[in-house]
């Protein structure tokens, strides 16, 4: 599925990521845990085909296929998913009519028909009784004064939609109430398959609770130093960061 | 009336050449160039007007001639000579010889995206038809349904004939032809456009000018529109097209007047795609339009206009709310790229009691192209309780446009409420990479964004208009990104 080997990327002239190495198979979830200014967020852009880093030397490939040349609308329809850490508002659109288009454009991108809207409705309705959504809230305007926890919500609605094969979601559970984040993490879970991935970026604990991951790695200055299962996560929860820096140093 | 031919008139203007100074091989349909009041003359007798109308274009005439062009719109041209310019010409005549093949395969591709028929194509282009019949029996039945509910739906020189006592009535009634330098122009030479009367009561049952927007692509530079709705009747009007028009003249001023009498209602929704010049700035259309309505009792007035194209737009559709609770609406797009100039807005005059009306615009600007937004409300002394909401919204792409507002209040009715609101937003790298890693395209992308930023102007246009004017809006912005 998805394997990045050596990557090092900069914003102008700092280097955040310094040597990437990460395998994900498919049917498994890795967790990505650090620090603030580790450069997780960056990854996760980068994977995405975000322009404003410049990768300076490394690779990553999907499925074998070097993701490196292609446009960030090409890898989503390849199957890359990137749940927002602050996603934008658009005015004007809503959420219905931004799924329509984004999964028609994927589907012409792959040489399919566009989806017929009773089935377009039909896929609506399971999907948003999935993440208990109204469906009131489709009609409004995409993120346009939803609250922090309707928008995370509304991240992973789209993942349901668009059935990516590798998933990275980006601080999903910041903004998120428990209930919100049981709900939210529920629906992922149902969206798991042995056919696709996905990768949790996250501060802390609580989300990987509910999303039980795989691995767990530490990414600490533009590195993974510390690899695990995921009693990683909690004994990161319990000491810390530090600890591992003074591994490091040491 | 004598006879008056083509022939004729070549030979009075022939003889008549040493007083113009030049020299011109007269073709038998277009005049020699310049205006006088001999031209003006011309024209009318030309048309077979009568007397009444001909005194009236050369009193606007004269009223021009003592005028100067405006500058204080935020526009920059180099001014047209008015001496350079023929005044008439015939329509053209369809060439037998010219197929779609010698069309410009640029335009072609344009009608095929905005879903054009080959048929209508062929009309924009003077090709001939071959399928005559269809359309001319949908325009029969048409006129049939009109005709029985008693609207009158014709062209203007037509009505001037036919329908003298209302034409006389209305005409420069609510712009009169001292108005302003492009409308006297416009009234001293208007070439032809489309009249209309609804009657009493009667609510019109078709949008009207659907099936007639090719025959108006012919109607000129100067075209001039008189519709009156009678007391208690409705109508909904469109002009113009989505598909784009070059036209090789390059100064249009046209006027359109409306008169909604007690207790009616009109809608006139207008999509203008005329040639803006080139990506460097050169060529493209001045287009320089008067259009004002006026509203009796309890009458609404409501514009809708998609402003595409031109390479100069100054256009100000207004409303003077003169009967006790009338209404007065405009809803606008205006969209300007490359080098495209606009200064739009309008005019909401409040003189009646419990006047309402309702201002939003919606500015797109890209390329190197400036957008303004211009508009005034005025409550005058007599204005108990009037009211009026402003939004005015610009979107800008890049960083060579612009976008401004000038939005003039004048209010002389301490009960009156007037809101004004207005935005500027520039579409944010972070939205377009947003749509992208949803798998949308930049250029689909940039099109959702500004359908999104105009949606509360485009719901107000009829539904099949609104189809083709947002596939214009997205035609529009082809290449301003990237």
């Amino acid at each position: 599925m998805l394997s990045i080997k050596n990557l090092h990327a900069s914003i102008g002239d700092k280097e955040i990521l310094k040597g990437i190495n990460l395998e994900v198979k498919a049917g498994e979830i890795h967790a990505i845990m650090g620090p603030n200014g580790a450069g997780k967020s960056t990854l996760a852009s980068i994977i995405a085909g975000n322009e404003n880093y410049e990768v300076t030397e490394g690779e990553i490939s999907l499925d074998g296929e070097d993701l490196s040349e292609l446009a960030p609308e090409e890898r989503a329809h390849k199957g890359v998913f990137l749940s927002f850490q602050y996603p934008v508002e658009i005015p004007g659109v809503s959420v219905t009519n931004f799924m329509r288009t984004a999964i028609n454009e994927t589907r012409k991108a792959n040489g399919l028909e566009e989806m017929p809207a009773n089935e377009m409705l039909k896929v609506i309705r399971e999907k948003s009784e999935l993440l208990e959504i109204d469906r009131k809230f489709l009609s409004r305007s995409l993120n346009e004064g939803f609250s922090g926890g309707e928008k995370k919500r509304n991240e992973i609605f789209q993942m349901a939609m668009l059935e990516p094969k590798l998933a990275i979601l980006d601080e999903t559970d910041s903004g998120l109430d428990i209930d919100a984040l049981r709900i939210v993490a529920n629906g992922v879970n149902k969206l798991k398959s042995d056919k696709n991935a996905i990768v949790v970026i996250t501060h802390y604990q609580r989300l990987l609770d509910y999303i039980v991951p795989d691995f767990v790695h530490v990414l600490l200055n533009g590195k993974i130093v510390k690899s695990g299962d995921a009693s990683l996560a909690l004994e990161l929860e319990e000491k810390g960061y530090d600890w591992i820096k003074q591994e490091q140093e040491a | 009336m004598s006879k008056y031919t083509e022939d004729d008139l070549k030979i009075e203007l022939e003889t008549k050449e040493y007083e113009y100074g030049f020299y011109t091989e007269l073709e038998s349909e277009t005049f020699p160039i310049g205006l006088n009041e001999d031209i003006v003359r011309a024209i009318s007798h030309k048309k077979g007007e009568p007397q009444w109308m001909t005194d009236w274009r050369l009193e606007a005439f004269r009223a021009w001639e003592q005028m100067t062009e405006p500058e204080w719109a935020n526009v920059h041209y180099t001014k047209p000579d008015f001496q350079a310019i023929s005044y008439y010409s015939a329509p053209k005549a369809v060439d037998p010889n010219k197929t779609l093949d010698d069309v410009d395969p640029e335009l072609l591709e344009m009608y095929k995206k905005l879903g054009i028929s080959v048929d209508e194509q062929k009309m924009m282009n003077n090709v001939a038809m071959d399928i005559v019949v269809d359309s001319v029996s949908v325009a029969t039945t048409f006129k049939k349904t009109l005709g029985e509910k008693g609207i009158i739906f014709m062209s203007i020189s037509e009505a001037i004939k036919e329908h003298p006592e209302l034409v006389r009535k209305y005409l420069g009634s609510v712009i009169p032809q001292k108005d302003n330098f492009y409308a006297a122009l416009n009234s001293a030479v208007f070439s032809d456009g489309s009249f209309c009367y609804i009657p009493k009561g009667v609510r019109c049952p078709m949008e009207l000018s659907t099936y007639f927007r090719i025959n108006q692509a012919g109607t000129g530079q100067f075209e001039r529109t008189l519709l009156i709705a009678d007391e208690g009747s409705y109508v909904s009007y469109l002009e113009g097209c989505t598909a784009p028009s070059r036209d090789e003249n390059q100064l249009h001023a046209a006027c359109v007047e409306l008169i909604a009498l007690d207790n009616a209602e009109i809608k006139y929704s207008t999509v203008q795609n005329w040639y803006p010049g080139n990506k460097e700035g050169k060529g493209g259309v001045f287009n320089f339009v008067t259009k004002r309505g006026i509203c009796e009792k309890n009458a609404k007035i409501s514009w809708t206009q998609v402003e595409t194209g031109s390479a100069i737009t100054w256009k100000y559709p207004s409303v003077i709310l003169k009967g006790d609770n009338s209404t007065g609406e405009f809803y606008s797009i205006a969209v300007t790229n490359n080098f495209q100039q606009a200064d739009t807005g309008t005019k909401m005059i409040h003189l009646g009691k419990n006047t309402k009306s309702t201002i939003i615009s919606k500015g797109i600007s890209a390329g190197r192209s400036q957008n303004s937004y211009r508009g005034l409300v005025r409550i005058s002394p007599n204005a108990d309780n009037a009211r009026n909401f402003s939004q005015c919204d610009s979107l800008l792409m890049g960083n060579n446009c612009g976008a401004h507002t000038f939005p003039y209040i004048e209010s002389k009715n301490p009960s009156a409420k007037i809101e004004h609101e207005a935005t500027t937003s520039k579409i944010g790298e972070d939205q377009v990479f947003y749509c992208n890693q949803r798998g949308i395209p930049t250029e689909k992308a940039i099109a959702l964004i500004v359908n999104g930023f105009s949606k509360d102007v485009l719901n107000k246009l009829p539904m099949e208009f609104a189809v083709e004017a947002q596939k214009l809006l997205e035609i529009s912005l082809e290449g301003s990104v990237g």
